[in-house]
C-alpha cells in the first residue's frame, strides 16, 4: 500500500479522502489555492502545498502545478476526488508517466468515456441499451434540426465533453432546439474546450438511476447497487437515495448486470458510475453516461453496504485485493438518503457565497455529515456551491426520512445563502415522501 | 430616471457585454457575472443609455456592489 498520497482537491471531498488515508495510516498531502489557505482540508492534512491563486485554472485545474507538488512532497500516488482533474485523461497520463500511482481508471478509459458520443456507441456495442440519438458529433445547427426530426421531440442537447449539467438543454421544437444548440456549443467550448454536440431523445418522466461499479485489480468488475438521483435542479443533483424507490428487483438485476458489462467492455479499474435513465412505468432503462471517478453521492452506497469506497479505490490502485468477497459483494442493508447542502438561495437556487459566521452540524443515530467548511471559513465564488453532504441511514426509507427531517432542523449555516429550507420542504413533499417522483420534481415544486 | 444595476451576489465579472454610451433595451444583458460555476446575466430593467460601467472583466464584486447605471 502507498505510504504518502496527495489529494488533488478541496472542500468536503478532500476531507473525506484524508479521513480514509489516516484510517489506513497513509500520510495525506493536501493542495490549496490562495483562497483556501487555512481551509479545513489544509488543516487536517499532514502536509499541504500551495498551488497558486484562487481561480481554479491557476490552481486546482492546473495539472502541472499539482504534479509538481506531488513530486516535491514525495507523494507516491494522487487521488483526484471528483471534478477538477478527476476526468482529465492527459493529467492521468502525466501522473503515470512521472512514475506515480493514479487513483482512478486508466487514461484510455477516462478518454473513451469522456466523450459522450463515443461512450454511447461503446455501450450500445456492449449490449447496454441507449436512447435514440446521434452516433456522430452534430456539426451545425441545421444538422441538429435534421437529427432531431429523426429522433423525435423532445430532445436533449448536450456538450459531448460536458459534465455537471453544464451546456445541457431540452428542446421541444425547432425554435428551442436552435437556441439550445448554440448554448450547448458555446458552453462546451468555454467549460470543456470542445464544441462537439450530441442529441438524444429526452425522457420527461424518467428517473435518474446510476450503478456504482468497482473494477478490481485482478480485472473483475463488480456492481455495488444503485443510487436514485432524480431530485435535480438545472440538471444537477440535489438529493440522492439508495435503494431507488422506482426500481423493482428484476430491473435492478438487469441494470447491475449491464453496468458490469459496461465496465468489462472498457477494462475498467477502480470506482466508476454507470448513469442511466429509468422509465418506472415500463421498468426499462437506457444508458446515459459513465463517470470515471468517485461520485459526490458515494456515501449513500457506503452507508447501506458498509464499504469504504475510497479505501477500495486505494486497494485497486495499489494492486491489492478488495476488502470484501467479490463473489458476493455486500447488498444493501436499510435505506440511505443524501442531501447536498449548497450555498444558494432555497427558492431560485442562485449562488450566494460568503463568510460562514455560524455553523453547527447535526448529530444522531444514522446521521453522517461530510462537510468542507466550518465557522470562519469563506465560501468563495471561485468554486462549486457544495458546502456539505447531509446523509441519513435508517432500517427503511421512512426511518431515513424521519432522521433527515430531524437533522435538517438542527443544521445551522449562517453567512452564505443556504438551501436547507428547501430540504425542509422536500422532506414534506408528498411526491418525494411517496417515493414516486422523477427528474421533473423540482420543476413542479418551483413552477 | 437613472437605473442602478447591482450584483445580486458575490461573483466574478466574466463578460462585459455593453459599453459606456451604448443604447440598451429593457431585458438586454449588460454584464455576465459568474459565481460558483454558474453564469448570471445582469440585465437592464428598462430602455436607456449605459451612463456608467463600474466593473471590468475578471474583477470580483460583492453582493450589492454597483455594476452599471442606465440613464
Amino acid at each position: 500500500m502507498f505510504q504518502t498520497v496527495l489529494v488533488a482537491n478541496r472542500g468536503e471531498i478532500a476531507r473525506r479522502i484524508i479521513r480514509t488515508l489516516h484510517a489506513m495510516r497513509i500520510k495525506a498531502i493536501a493542495v490549496y489555492s490562495e483562497a483556501d489557505a487555512g481551509a479545513p482540508h489544509v488543516r487536517e492534512a499532514d502536509q499541504a502545498a500551495l498551488l497558486g491563486p484562487a481561480p481554479a485554472a491557476e490552481s486546482y485545474l492546473d495539472g502541472s502545478r499539482v504534479l509538481a507538488a506531488a513530486i516535491r512532497t514525495g507523494a507516491q500516488a494522487i487521488h483526484p476526488g471528483y471534478g477538477f482533474l478527476a476526468e482529465n485523461a492527459a493529467f492521468a497520463r502525466s501522473v503515470i508517466d512521472a512514475g506515480l500511482g493514479w487513483i482512478g481508471p486508466s487514461p484510455e478509459c477516462v478518454e473513451a468515456m469522456g466523450d459522450k458520443i463515443n461512450a454511447r456507441n461503446l455501450m450500445a456495442a456492449a449490449g447496454v441499451p441507449v436512447a435514440p440519438g446521434t452516433r456522430e458529433p452534430v456539426s451545425d445547427v441545421e444538422a441538429a434540426v435534421a437529427a432531431a426530426a429523426d429522433i423525435g421531440y423532445p430532445v436533449m442537447v448536450k456538450a459531448a465533453a460536458g459534465g455537471g449539467g453544464i451546456g445541457m438543454g431540452v428542446a421541444d421544437d425547432e425554435t428551442s432546439l436552435r437556441t439550445a444548440f448554440e448554448t450547448a456549443r458555446s458552453r462546451g467550448r468555454r467549460f470543456f474546450g470542445s464544441p462537439s454536440i450530441l442529441l438524444e431523445r429526452h425522457l420527461p418522466h424518467a428517473r435518474h438511476v446510476e450503478i456504482q461499479i468497482l473494477g478490481l485489480a485482478d480485472g473483475r468488475v463488480v456492481a455495488l447497487g444503485e443510487r436514485d438521483c432524480s431530485v435535480q435542479r438545472r440538471h444537477q443533483k440535489v438529493a440522492e437515495e439508495t435503494p431507488s424507490p422506482g426500481v423493482r428487483p428484476e430491473l435492478r438485476a438487469r441494470m447491475l448486470a449491464a453496468a458490469v458489462r459496461a465496465g468489462e467492455a472498457v477494462g475498467y479499474r477502480g470506482a466508476g458510475t454507470v448513469e442511466c435513465l429509468v422509465d418506472p412505468a415500463a421498468q426499462s432503462f437506457v444508458f446515459l453516461e459513465m463517470n470515471t471517478r468517485l461520485q459526490v453521492e458515494h456515501p449513500v452506497t457506503e452507508l447501506v453496504t458498509g464499504l469504504d469506497l475510497v479505501a477500495e479505490q486505494l486497494r485497486v490502485a495499489a494492486g491489492a485485493a478488495p476488502g470484501f468477497d467479490p463473489a458476493s459483494p455486500p447488498g444493501p442493508t436499510g435505506h440511505a438518503i443524501e442531501l447536498r447542502v449548497y450555498a444558494e438561495d432555497p427558492v431560485r437556487f442562485l449562488p450566494g457565497p460568503g463568510t460562514i459566521t455560524g455553523w453547527s452540524e447535526p448529530v444522531g443515530e444514522g446521521i453522517r455529515v461530510d462537510s468542507g467548511y466550518t465557522k470562519g471559513d469563506v465560501v468563495s465564488p471561485h468554486y462549486d456551491p457544495l458546502m456539505a453532504k447531509l446523509c441519513a441511514h435508517g432500517a427503511d426509507r421512512d426511518e431515513a426520512l424521519a432522521r433527515l427531517r430531524q437533522a435538517v432542523a438542527t443544521f445551522t449555516v449562517e453567512g452564505p445563502k443556504c438551501n436547507l429550507p428547501f430540504f425542509t420542504e422536500l422532506l414534506r413533499n408528498e411526491e418525494f415522501v411517496s417515493g414516486n417522483y422523477d427528474t421533473g420534481l423540482i420543476g413542479r415544486m418551483r413552477p | 430616471m437613472a437605473e442602478e444595476l447591482r450584483a445580486e451576489m458575490m461573483a466574478n465579472v466574466w463578460k462585459v457585454v455593453a459599453g459606456e454610451g451604448d443604447e440598451v433595451s429593457g431585458g438586454d444583458t449588460v454584464v455576465i457575472l459568474e459565481s460558483m460555476k454558474m453564469e448570471i446575466p445582469v440585465t437592464a430593467g428598462s430602455d436607456g443609455t449605459v451612463t456608467n460601467l463600474a466593473v471590468s472583466e475578471g474583477q470580483v464584486v460583492q453582493e450589492g456592489e454597483l455594476i452599471a447605471e442606465i440613464g
